[in-house]
């Protein structure tokens, strides 16, 4: 492998790995502040409990997004050093901005959250985590802006001088149709995933855990299953819009999430596709008629581009070459985001189903079911990723720049093996102990809690390191 | 001014706020075990850092994010120039942060003391590797025509450099004692306050030393008087520090910290990488930056925004004002 197969992978396993991470942090955030409001508003412990339950699984979770960010940001510099040369006027703003605004408030704020339940009045100290869960959203809406203007490029000129993107209007940049799309789909995702961990840990705890724990772990269920739900169908409305921007943006993108060789009008979804390893053919495949056409175009009859179509029109644009992405892993991966998400859907349906009227679950297989939960959205979300990124390729920033343009050309191949063997090996490590530890905490019950008191000289710290 | 001189001094400003805070959380992880001698200590230690470090951290997101935006090329060479420094720096932020907060997270001793290396070792190595990075950004280093970094990871370990690592070292240390001293009371903060007293005294010679060298590479009048500064503040700290005004003695090595950061900035400016191949290749504030549009949107979120999170962040440090002792950790 050549440098920049290796800088590709080091980004693609880092960056997804970085995605375990911040779907549970925004996710969980805002279910963490909703419980803890819930407990200043009607001063039920229980809902005190549960704050205190989930703010320490979110709080495991959270050191690791937090690192393994840090090195997102070197990375740009690191591996694809002629990448930030070429687009760092228009790419670097977003980047900072969302330092400077997100970034400040989510880890200050926290900070605050975590250790001043006794030195700060209860509804400052509530205030704290909603101000740190409204950090995370922005951070997302800025690095979701900047990365919609690799999917497509908007308010810059190419200034041929200096070889470099410029930027021309920030407005166009952080309201990219695509960034548009992308947030509310992005979101709704990170909320199931949020969703689907307190709603497994709260199923478990009311088929095993204590029984004093179950009221509140009855609550928290149905929480968590109505937020997996309503983010499931979030996700649907907004990835049907999110696909039909795609469809005008990256017409190969979807070609290859449908593997659909030939232009089609109208165009069938497929269910099942086996084509040719070159990714020029079609062997056999199940379709449902005209679905595809309304994905993609939003009426039954429309038009959409097949694959070698679009492949020639690119070679007359942009010069030959294959521009192609890796059909099976489009295809493939897009289908595993859908059907995730759904089945995620469904075992929250059966659970709030089984929940009903006080009624507790006994099923061996919901129980099953509840234990992988938390991991099915993730597993959809890193689905969804790998498709967006590798569904763009041969493209860097889509049109302008190709992906192996990118690459820093002064760092050698010894480094970045160096580096990803570094990053693998500590990044398995870390996912170890951090698994272990949150199933440690999460198999636990609820903690015995005291409402906070304001702080006299002698009292302990109430959260100590 | 010209907006590139002004960006200029902003990332320099990130930098100073960077080491300033995140300086003083080196220090106090480099000391954990040199002044906690039990757990409970380690952990008074520990907490006196605990609700800030993370917010510290973000100084060097934002620093390297605004150079990108700022300064593309100069975040480019930097950066892929730089690459094993940087992955070691990368590795030690990473083990330490996890470490402050998974080691109180199981009671067994073995689980704690291996967290804990994690921390004199995450914040030992980029105490050292940051000073040197940043002596040879100074320095100069081998850059080409077409602003790509030439040299290897030897070139980087030069005895400037070295020197220049070993003194952001020693003035973290004494900082972080100096913290250690304000933020404690009891037994911990008398042995804060002597150890504190002989480390700094080593910063000094060390310090001196660095940056008479840095003036005699890149002679700037503004790099003189930052240098005089900084020797005078670390003298006033150790002042402070026999008379025992601990907050006087806190502000003294952040005084001196910011003025050794001036002092380098301003030696180099107008270059921000100088090559040392040939004068005409150097990176420069002008040759590096991004367009004026780009320039001045980020100015207007900087001149918002920057005072914004230095009263929230000053307000967490009101906050947490108070002494930490053995009798405010929990069992
Ligand atoms: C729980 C996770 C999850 C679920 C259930 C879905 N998605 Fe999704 N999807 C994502 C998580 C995700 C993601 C990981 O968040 C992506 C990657 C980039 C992005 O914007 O969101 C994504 C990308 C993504 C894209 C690519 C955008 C692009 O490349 O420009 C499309 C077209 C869809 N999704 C469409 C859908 C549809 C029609 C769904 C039907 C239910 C759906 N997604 C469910
Ligand atoms: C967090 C969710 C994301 C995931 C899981 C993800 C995943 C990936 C993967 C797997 C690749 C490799 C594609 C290939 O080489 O074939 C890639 C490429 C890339 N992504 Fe993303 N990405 C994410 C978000 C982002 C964002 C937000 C940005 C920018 C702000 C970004 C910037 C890049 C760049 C620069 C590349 C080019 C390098 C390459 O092709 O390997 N990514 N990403
Ligand atoms: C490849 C591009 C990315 C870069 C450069 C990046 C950078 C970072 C950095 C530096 C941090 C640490 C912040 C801190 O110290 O507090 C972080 C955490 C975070 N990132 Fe990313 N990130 C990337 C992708 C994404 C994406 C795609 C999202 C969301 C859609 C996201 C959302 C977050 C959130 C919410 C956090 C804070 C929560 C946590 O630390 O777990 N990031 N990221």
């Amino acid at each position: 492998m050549d440098a920049l197969d290796l800088a590709r992978w080091q980004f693609g396993i880092t960056t997804v790995y970085h995605f375990l991470f911040v779907p549970i942090t925004i996710g969980l955030i805002f279910l963490v502040a909703i419980f803890q409001t819930a407990w200043y508003r009607t001063g039920d412990e229980k809902w005190l409990k549960l704050t205190k339950f989930y703010g320490k699984l979110f709080l495991i979770n959270f050191a690791m997004g937090l690192v393994t960010g840090i090195v997102q940001e070197f990375q740009f510099g690191m591996n694809w050093s002629d990448y930030s040369r070429f687009v760092g006027d228009v790419f670097g703003a977003p980047l900072a901005i969302e330092g400077l605004l997100a970034f400040f408030l989510e880890s200050t704020f926290l900070g605050l959250w975590i250790f001043g339940w006794d030195r700060l009045p209860r509804r400052i100290h509530l205030a704290c985590i909603w101000i740190a869960a409204i950090g995370t959203l922005l951070s997302a809406y800025f690095i979701l802006a900047a990365n919609s203007f690799m999917q497509w490029p908007v308010g810059f000129r190419y200034n041929p001088a200096t070889g470099r993107a410029e930027l021309t209007d920030f407005w166009a940049v952080l309201t990219n149709k695509v960034v548009l799309a992308t947030f509310p789909h992005t979101v709704a995702a990170c909320a199931m995933t949020g969703g689907a961990l307190v709603l497994g840990v709260a199923m478990f705890h009311l088929m095993r855990g204590r029984d004093a724990d179950k009221p509140a772990f009855r609550s928290a269920a149905k929480l968590g299953a109505w937020v997996v739900i309503i983010g499931f169908a979030g996700t649907a409305i907004s990835g049907d819009s999110l696909g039909k921007v795609m469809t005008e943006t990256q017409p190969m993108k979807m070609a290859a999430a449908e593997a659909l060789y030939s232009t089609e009008q109208p165009a069938s979804f497929s269910l099942f596709t086996i084509g040719t390893l070159d990714g020029k053919s079609e062997v056999y495949s199940i379709t449902v008629p005209k679905v595809l056409s309304f994905l993609a175009t939003g009426s039954f009859d429309g038009k959409v581009q097949g694959i070698n179509n679009i492949q020639a029109d690119y070679a007359a644009l942009y010069g030959p070459g294959s521009y192609t992405p890796i059909v099976p892993v489009t295809y493939w991966s897009f289908r595993a985001m859908i059907t995730l998400g759904a089945f995620a859907a469904l075992v929250a349906l059966i659970s709030l189903w089984t929940l009903r009227r006080g009624r507790t679950p006994t099923s061996k297989w919901l129980m099953r079911a509840a234990l992988v939960l938390p991991l099915v959205p993730l597993a959809a979300n890193s689905a969804g990723w790998i498709f967006t990124e590798m569904g763009r390729q041969p493209w860097v920033v889509f049109g302008l720049m190709k992906t192996s343009a990118g690459v820093s050309p002064s760092v050698s191949a010894g480094e970045v093996l160096t580096s990803m063997i570094v990053f693998t090996l500590l990044y398995g490590i870390l996912a170890v102990v951090e698994v272990r530890l949150l199933l440690t905490y999460a198999r636990g019950g609820l903690p015995d809690v005291e409402p906070p008191k304001e702080k006299t000289d002698d009292d302990q710290l109430a959260f100590a390191y | 001014m010209e907006l590139t001189t002004a960006w200029f001094i902003l990332i320099a400003f990130f930098w100073v706020g960077y080491f300033v805070l995140e300086g003083f959380d080196f220090g106090v992880g480099m000391l954990v075990p040199v002044l906690g001698r039990d757990d409970t200590e380690r952990r008074v230690l520990i907490n006196t850092i605990g609700p800030v470090w993370d917010g510290n951290e973000v100084w060097v997101i934002v620093a390297g994010a605004a150079t990108f935006a700022a300064f593309p090329h100069w975040y480019a060479t930097l950066f892929s120039g730089f690459y094993l420094p940087l992955l070691a720096i990368l590795v030690a932020l990473i083990v330490r942060a996890v470490a402050f907060d998974y080691r109180g997270k199981r009671p067994d001793a073995r689980w704690k003391a291996r967290w804990d290396w994690c921390i004199i070792a995450g914040s030992a190595i980029p105490s050292l590797l940051w000073g040197v990075a940043f002596a040879n950004i100074v320095r100069g280093v081998p850059i080409d025509a077409s602003k790509e970094y030439t040299g290897d990871l030897f070139t980087l370990l030069n005895p400037y450099a070295l020197l220049g690592g070993l003194t952001t070292t020693a003035l973290f240390l004494t900082h972080g004692a100096f913290f250690i001293a304000l933020k404690t009371s009891g037994d911990i903060r008398q042995r804060a306050h002597a150890l504190a007293a002989k480390l700094g005294a080593g910063a000094a010679v060390l310090a001196v030393a660095f940056l008479s060298w840095t003036l005699g590479l890149r002679f700037q009048t503004g790099a003189l008087v930052a240098a005089i500064t900084a020797a005078v503040a670390l003298l006033g700290a150790l002042a402070a520090n026999r008379a025992g005004r601990d907050g006087w003695a806190f502000a003294g090595t952040a005084v001196t910290i910011a003025a050794a950061v001036a002092a380098l900035f301003l030696a180099l400016f107008p270059d921000v990488m100088p090559s040392s191949t040939d004068p005409a290749f150097s990176l420069t504030a002008a040759n590096a930056a991004s367009t004026p549009y780009t320039l001045k949107i980020m100015s207007w979120t900087a001149v918002v925004f920057t005072p914004l999170v230095l009263l929230y962040q000053g307000w967490t440090y009101w906050v947490f004002r108070k002494r930490i002792s053995v009798r405010d950790i929990p069992a």
